[in-house]
């Protein structure tokens, strides 16, 4: 999955000419064609493409749990008797926004504080339901947001179980108690990023120094939190490694960093019944089950349609 | 953020705030070369040794040149973070990844510098009943020297180009602002950082040029 998901990053990166490439490699029913042949930025419109009427297109970004959840509500949609058609690894939201206006795609799992602030550079943090309701707000006509799911994938002042038992932490707020200076393993981004040291101590009344590792959050940010080297880390709360390693995510009542809830972009296709069957998915879609998607893909090496079929049976949704 | 960021950069570079302090280029600087100085160090501990008694010998010829070949070819951030994976992070895991990278130059270095020696040299320094010791010693490095220097010049350009990647596990250095740049889109002050890592590789270089130019043995015959 790490090899694959290293391609995925080039296929990303060299943008349309990716997806065209992507897609076409893809077969037959290729919803890019037109869009292709003009560059991508072509819209064919909603009644474009090679799909039909009835086809839902469903896409993914170019990261292996958005592929997951896309493929849940794939299908779930399947299951309610849609004809699907999986356009999956496409690139950047400056890739695939531009397809989803145009009709080219009709579903995508997104993240609803990235999503507000690729819309909104100035977008500062809110609790899920505000960045949610500003997300849906800030779409292009023609797009709307479905209802958010519990599952999050953001950034994270995360320690180790023994930490937090030490110090009897549970929120963010519990640092302002621990008497040692206290360090966090983070990409160096986070020293200037709002929820970074100044933020926390702003919010929080916390002091914090970054200890810049540049692996995003990898296993040298991991490794650095569970040696002792720093108290805290910052990492993605959908990581894997997190249960693995028997870390806790403190909790953030005060929403300083943006949430990061998944939620689902749909254009105007999605009809009652293709809405009830992505909904159901999203109900269902704990923290947790997340985790637990991600880490069935990253340490099982399970295919995504794998993790996607197991988990809706298990969730009685198929 | 608009206009031309290498002019943004050399802003950067002049304000007066980016110079003091303990995330200021002087502190970053000195540290950037003391990272250099230190595996270029004990690089050198290992391979000058090394290649001296290769080149006195000629034993183990074959697989020093190899080994040295083989070195050259690794990854040198593949290197910090497997050191790290393995060493946790700090300065020992980029350390071992320079020495690595030093290694092969320091190596080649010295031992091309006692082969050079002339053969007629040498063998009239046995004649007059020099030990090996003092051959090696009088003989040989005296007239090798502007290869060691040659060494430890393409070493030090080397790991000084390189240092940048002791910031990648949690250190200082000059490569503070290159990833901080890189990572919050703040692309003049990467340059500023690349620009600066570029300066120092050029100042030590043509430092080292001139030490290799001074130590040339009056009246040897240039390798």
């Amino acid at each position: 999955m790490r090899i694959h998901s290293s391609r995925r990053h080039l296929l990303g990166a060299i943008g349309i000419g990716g997806v065209a490439l992507g897609a076409a490699a893809c077969g037959a029913s290729d919803p890019f064609e037109e869009g292709g042949d003009t560059g991508g930025e072509g819209g064919s419109g909603s009644d474009g493409g090679a799909a039909d009427s009835g086809t839902v297109v469903v896409g993914s970004q170019a990261y292996y749990s958005n592929e997951i959840i896309a493929e849940l509500f794939a299908q779930s949609l399947e299951a309610a008797g849609l004809t699907v058609d999986r356009q999956y690894q496409i690139g950047q939201r400056e890739v695939y926004m531009p397809e989803l206006e145009n009709g080219a795609l009709d579903v995508l799992p997104e993240y609803t504080g990235n999503l507000l602030q690729h819309y909104d550079s100035e977008a500062t943090s809110a609790s899920p339901e505000e960045i949610h309701t500003a997300a849906d707000e800030a779409l292009p006509d023609g797009l709307r947001l479905l209802p958010f799911a519990d599952a999050t994938d953001q950034d994270s002042y995360t320690t180790t179980a023994a930490f937090a038992e030490a110090n009897s932490l549970t929120t963010i707020a519990d640092l302002a108690g621990v008497e040692e200076d206290l360090k966090i393993a983070a990409n160096s981004e986070f020293e200037v990023r709002p929820y970074g040291p100044e933020g926390v101590k702003e919010v929080y009344g916390v002091d914090v120094t970054v200890v810049p590792v540049e692996d995003g959050g990898g296993p040298l940010t991991v490794q650095a939190l569970t040696d002792g080297d720093v108290q805290l880390a910052d990492l993605y709360t959908s990581d894997p490694a997190i249960v693995a390693n028997d870390l806790v995510p403190l909790e953030d009542p005060e929403s300083l960093i943006l949430p990061q809830n998944v939620v689902p972009v749909v254009s105007e296709k999605v009809d009652a019944d293709a809405e009830a069957a992505i909904t159901a998915v999203i109900e269902a879609l704990s923290a947790d089950d997340l985790i637990e998607l991600n880490r069935q893909s990253v340490e099982e090496q399970s295919s995504s349609a794998d993790i996607a079929t197991a988990w809706l049976a298990e969730k009685g949704l198929v | 953020m608009t206009g031309n960021p290498f002019l943004q950069a050399l802003a950067w570079l002049a304000e007066a705030a980016h110079w003091s302090g303990p995330s200021g280029i002087p502190m970053r600087t000195l540290e950037h070369l003391g990272y250099t100085a230190l595996g270029v160090f004990v690089a050198a501990l290992i391979a000058v040794p090394l290649g001296l008694l290769v080149g006195h010998t000629g034993v183990g010829k074959s697989v020093a040149i190899a080994s040295a070949g083989a070195a050259r070819a690794l990854p040198t951030l593949g290197l910090v973070t497997l050191f790290a994976l393995l060493l946790g992070i700090g300065l020992t895991a980029p350390l071992l990844a320079f020495v690595v990278l030093a290694v092969p130059s320091l190596l080649a270095g010295a031992y091309s510098a006692v082969e050079s020696a002339d053969p007629a040299t040498v063998d009239a320094a046995r004649a007059q009943g020099m030990t090996e010791w003092q051959i090696l010693t009088k003989v040989e490095i005296p007239l090798g020297v502007p290869l060691i220097v040659g060494g430890f010049r393409g070493a030090t350009v080397q790991v000084v180009a390189t240092a940048m990647l002791a910031a990648y596990v949690g250190n200082g250095g000059l490569g503070r602002y290159i990833f901080l740049g890189l990572t919050s889109q703040d692309y003049p002050q990467m340059i500023a950082g690349s620009l600066l890592v570029i300066a120092l590789a050029l100042l030590l270089d043509l430092a080292l040029l001139l030490l290799q130019r001074v130590t040339a043995p009056r009246g040897a015959k240039t390798a």
